[in-house]
């Protein structure tokens, strides 16, 4: 692994510009169209989350260049109030802003790789990766 | 012991200023002024210590200090010039009192300091404030500019409406949008409208919800919502978000949509026939009289 950049998440406009440094370090990597604009969806969910839920936080980006193959993970951390049930966070259709309720489902299938790691209170982690087929 | 300070310095004022303006010259090179031209940089340096020199004399003569960085603004010099240059005007000033006198003790230092700042401080703070204002004042035009081109909505025909959507959406924008999409049905009595995201470069689930929740909202005033310009990438992340677009129909590029909305008000696209002789006779009969 090497290369690591972050951008801070506070305003929405943020958001922005997270999927916009994803999808030009996605695109250097050389995925093509399709897998950049998953990319650019799955970070502008990540960072959302970070947005609504827990005020501030980071959304990070890792390039993996492995002998065998290339990746990208993308790592959203934040202090916010934590998640209390992650299974239920994961099912379709769970939402508590009104929302589709696609969003963390949605980032698991858009990637390869998902873990995720929450305690209530301190804040939540998680972390994305996706090869270069 | 200002009152002193600002003697030696008016008193020496042309070695003081050929000082500073050298020190200049050897920035210049460096930074800003690479692609102004030698003229218009000597007068400015001139004027700009002209400015500092009666700042130091009449303190509080706004008026002078407000061309001036007017001028810059329009000229569209960076702020460092200013900031470059008074810290030029500082380090040269102190280090010619210095060398005129010849008892310095830290009193005497700290003094100096002290009297050089408070020259330099009205003069930038005036110039520095005024070019924050200029940066503000575009920012909120280009805001305004930027919501002016946020949600047009274009009635194309009777009956039919598209709203083109480019760049991206977030929530201050999807709600102007949503607010549009139903002023304009209902001002031009619309049967169809057309939402086309061709330049809408990520849709995620926010995105998504809004469009939605503003199909629905159409579909209660009694019009029905095409989505159009889905390009093949973005349609294949909301599948992958399970975003469920069933609702209303989608189509690919706004050609499709635009004959599927004709088809939805009982009309089609008709070939017109050259009819040549026809208006050949017209000309004549028109001619005859």
């Amino acid at each position: 692994m090497d290369l690591q950049s972050c951008v801070t998440i506070e305003k929405e406009w943020d958001i922005v510009k997270a999927r916009q440094l994803g999808r030009d370090i996605a695109r250097e990597i050389g995925f093509g169209t399709v897998d950049q604009a998953r990319i650019a969806t799955a970070i502008s969910e990540l960072a959302r989350n970070i947005y609504l839920y827990a005020d501030n936080g980071q959304v990070c980006f890792e390039v993996a260049d492995e002998l065998d193959q290339k990746g990208i993970a993308v790592i959203s951390l934040d202090t916010g109030p934590g998640i209390q049930n992650i299974s239920q966070v994961m099912e379709d259709g769970y939402s508590t802003s009104g929302g589709l309720g696609a969003g963390l489902p949605g980032v698991k299938r858009l990637f390869d790789q998902f873990d995720i790691q929450s305690e209530e209170g301190k804040g939540t982690e998680i972390r994305v990766m996706k090869w270069l087929r | 012991m200002d009152r002193e300070f600002k003697k030696i310095v008016l008193d020496n004022s042309d070695i003081i200023v050929q000082k500073w303006i050298d020190e200049i010259d050897s920035l210049k090179n460096s930074n800003y002024s690479s692609s102004v031209t030698d003229e218009l940089l000597e007068s400015t340096n001139r004027e700009f210590v002209n400015i500092i020199f009666g700042s130091i004399q009449n303190e509080g003569d706004t008026k002078q200090l407000k061309e001036f960085s007017e001028k810059l603004i329009n000229l569209g010099w960076q702020v460092s010039y200013i900031t470059d240059g008074l810290q030029v005007f500082r380090r040269v000033t102190i280090d010619f009192i210095l060398n005129q006198t010849d008892q310095i003790d830290t009193n005497y230092i700290s003094e100096l300091l002290h009297s050089v700042d408070k020259w330099v401080e009205p003069v930038i703070k005036q110039l520095v404030n005024e070019y924050s204002g200029n940066w503000e004042n575009i920012l909120s035009l280009q805001r305004v500019a930027l919501q002016e081109l946020s949600a047009p909505l274009i009635p194309v025909m009777d009956d039919i409406t598209v709203m083109p959507l480019v760049g991206t959406i977030d929530t201050e924008r999807a709600k102007l949008i949503m607010e549009n999409l139903l002023d304009g049905v209902i001002k031009h009595s619309s049967e169809v409208v057309l939402i086309d995201i061709t330049g809408v470069p990520v849709v995620d689930t926010m995105v998504a919800h809004h469009i939605v929740q503003a199909a629905d909202a159409v579909r209660l005033v009694g019009a029905t919502c095409i989505l159009v310009g889905i390009r093949p990438e973005i349609a294949q992340t909301i599948v992958n978000l399970g975003i469920d677009l069933g609702k209303f129909p989608t189509k690919s590029s706004l050609r499709k949509g635009f004959i599927k909305a004709l088809e939805l008000t009982n009309r089609k696209i008709v070939d017109v026939e050259q009819k040549d002789s026809g208006m050949e006779q017209l000309i004549d009969s028109l001619g005859g009289e």
